[in-house]
């Protein structure tokens, strides 16, 4: 007996050590990934913060010495010279001010109809049977598969056609047709997992069509809807192709603006303008994340309190 | 209020059948119940007389009045779904007085018929919930609510109770009972449950493939099967069938078990054939309900035999003893009080009024 307690003690023990090897292997793992994924951010910050002067004699990696966004103004508003009647945005440079309100002006409205489309085809899809159903599904899900390349020269026909061409209308069309099949294939997923049941129910107290996506599919939606809306807004968003094959000038949406303001640059590459703007470009994908995130966990955890 | 008729109808999902010539009818004030296994097509035939789906041939009349070409609001039935198919992001109060809202009713009305189904089912503590905070049985009652407030022609129930627990199930089902002799609506009530359609129904449909078996009262379904299909469902443990001959022997008819062994002929001159023509030599099964099966005499008509108990299933209230006769199983239940040794020869007595004769061939009732 005396003899059988030793050995489970130091089975016990031995057990302990490797518990915490472990946890410390998986720490140390963990530790160099998010280091890894923290580095870019963390120069790009550090970067847009510092002056030419300083970026050019320090290393890549100190702090600021002081905190400044001029360059952060900078890539807002543009570069300010001395002319004659005072201060003012020199006349050839790239600043993402106006084209960051495009993108706004583009990706809202794609955003929104994109969304309701798909939802509505969901709801249709999974909810009414109707003749071939199945097969346009599978043309919605085979649409989920063309590159976004293949369908570039169809498009800008069609747009032309259209007389939708360089316009942010246009954007906005280019990328609800876009995205369409993946907002419909989300949707639709979701609401097969509702059951049949309800919108039966619904059809026998006399709502029509409409009314029972409206009154009650919509408000059980929120989960999905915020997938929808974050998976669509971030392509969108940082949508380059589409923006720089559709739009030129003053109708380019801020990802074509972003680049033009770092690749055309004359003089000397301004690291920190460019950070500043690379962030500024960023920062909205990153508010819907954080924003929307939190109502997603919501929708998640809403439906399962049982009784 | 209402009578509900249904005239030969025939549905098929692509190639498959599921209602093959259905003919029903429904008084007024009738609580008829579609009973059968899992896929024979009462569902479906429960959504096509609701108008969920249609039918390719036949006719519905609800109150003599075809329905066919109506759509499901219109047609004044409420059906209570098996997954109660509450509204999720409505009250209680909303989902139960949705129905009415489409309906264009006044608010005043809406307000009244709200307070009295919500006080008749006992909800009236619960209209500010969402469903998610709701009980299985407070659901139950609930869509039961939403369904009773239109105060609709007819009532259809789509296994209501299957999802409840068993304590629960018995509960609801007692209160549907009362729920149907106070309010005395027609209701069509689907279920394959036959303790849930035997209790229920005044009226039992028994389905199988699309074709209705049997349509009668539960106690002319329980004594009078009309075949063989029907005897075996009806009933747990369901009725023993034990294959034999009918024998003519000194004028008198009897059955005789297909053995090689010892012959037991058991008498059937007071068994009331449905028709008395070729009755000898047919091949026909004998059946008796395990309840039937006694161990002394208390019937004019039993018939005394021995047998040898093989197994011996105790279940509480009663148990359940295999027997072998002439190598057929035969089973009896037997209240669990009495002790009955197994392996052993014991004397037995079929109450030779409640059996019933079906045909080999045919599996109808003879």
């Amino acid at each position: 007996m005396e003899k059988n307690n030793l050995k489970f003690e130091q089975l016990e023990t031995a057990s302990k050590k490797k518990k915490i090897i472990y946890r410390w292997i998986l720490f140390l793992i963990l530790g160099i990934f998010a280091l890894y994924y923290i580095t870019p951010l963390y120069v790009m910050i550090v970067t847009s913060l510092k002056s030419m002067e300083e970026i050019r004699t320090g290393n890549l990696f100190y702090l600021p010495k002081s905190i400044n966004f001029d360059s952060w103004l900078e890539a807002w508003r543009g570069q300010l010279v001395n002319t004659t009647s005072g201060l003012k945005v020199d006349a050839g440079n790239v600043y993402l001010k106006n084209y960051f309100w495009n993108s706004v002006k583009m990706v809202v409205p794609a955003v929104a109809i994109s969304t309701i489309l798909g939802a509505l085809n969901g709801y249709a899809l999974t909810k009414w049977r109707f003749k071939y159903d199945n097969i346009i599904f599978l043309l919605f899900l085979f649409g989920t598969f063309i590159p976004y390349q293949a369908i570039l020269l169809p498009m800008a026909r069609t747009l032309g056609v259209l007389g939708l061409s360089n316009s942010i209308t246009g954007l906005v069309v280019v990328h609800v047709i876009y995205g369409l099949c993946f907002t419909t294939l989300f949707c639709r997923n979701y609401y097969v997992s509702i059951s049949d049941e309800i919108v039966r129910a619904a059809r026998i107290d006399g709502a029509g069509f409409f009314k029972i996506f409206f009154k009650i599919m919509l408000p059980i939606s929120l989960p999905i809807l915020v997938v929808t809306v974050i998976w669509q807004f971030t392509q969108i968003w940082n949508d380059f192709l589409f923006g720089a094959t559709f739009s030129f000038g003053e109708a380019a949406p801020i990802q074509v603006a972003l680049n033009n303001m770092v690749l055309t640059s004359t003089s000397v590459k301004r690291y920190n303008v460019d950070m500043a703007a690379a962030i500024i470009a960023g920062i909205p994908t990153l508010i819907v994340y954080v924003l929307a995130g939190k109502y997603f966990i919501r929708g998640l955890t809403a439906g399962s309190v049982k009784g | 209020m209402a009578t509900l008729k249904i005239n030969d109808i025939n549905k098929n999902f692509g190639k498959t059948e599921v209602l093959k010539g259905i003919n029903l009818n429904i008084s007024d004030g009738d609580f008829l119940v579609l009973l059968g296994p899992s896929g024979c097509g009462k569902s479906t035939l429960l959504n096509t007389i609701a108008g969920l789906e249609t039918a390719n041939s036949g006719d519905i009349l609800i109150d003599d009045y075809r329905v066919n070409d109506m759509e499901p609001s219109d047609r004044d039935i409420a059906l209570v779904f098996q997954s109660y198919a509450l509204y999720p992001a409505m009250t209680v109060r909303k989902n139960v007085t949705f129905g009415l809202e489409q309906r264009k009713t006044s608010k005043e009305k809406i307000e009244e018929a709200l307070v009295n189904v919500s006080n008749l089912l006992k909800i009236d503590s619960l209209l500010e919930r969402k469903p998610s905070q709701l009980s299985g049985g407070q659901r139950q009652r609930v869509a039961m609510g939403r369904a009773l407030v239109r105060d609709p022609k007819i009532f259809l129930f789509d296994e209501p109770l299957s999802n409840l627990d068993a304590k629960l199930r018995v509960e609801m089902r007692r209160e549907i009972k009362k729920l149907h002799q106070k309010l005395k609506t027609t209701i069509v009530y689907v279920t394959h449950d036959q303790t849930e359609a035997m209790s229920l129904g005044t009226s039992i449909a028994i389905m199988n493939h699309g074709i209705i078996q049997q349509c009668d009262s539960p106690k002319v379904i329980y004594d009078k099967p009309q075949n063989v299909f029907v005897a075996d469902f009806i009933g747990s443990p369901s009725m023993n069938l034990i294959k034999g001959r009918i024998i003519e022997e000194n004028n008198n008819l009897f059955f005789e078990c297909d053995s090689s062994k010892s012959k037991t002929n058991i008498p059937l001159k007071n068994y009331k054939f449905v028709q008395n023509k070729n009755l000898k030599d047919k091949s026909v099964y004998f059946g008796i309900r395990p309840e039937h099966v006694y161990l002394n005499q208390n019937s004019d008509q039993s018939f005394e035999i021995k047998l040898k108990s093989e197994l011996n299933e105790y279940i509480g209230h009663e148990q359940i003893i295999t027997f072998n006769f002439n190598d057929q199983e035969i089973l009896g239940k037997f209240s669990s009080s009495i002790d009955i040794p197994g392996n052993q020869e014991i004397n037995l007595h079929f109450d030779l009024a409640q059996i019933s004769l079906f045909d080999q061939k045919t599996e109808e009732r003879i």
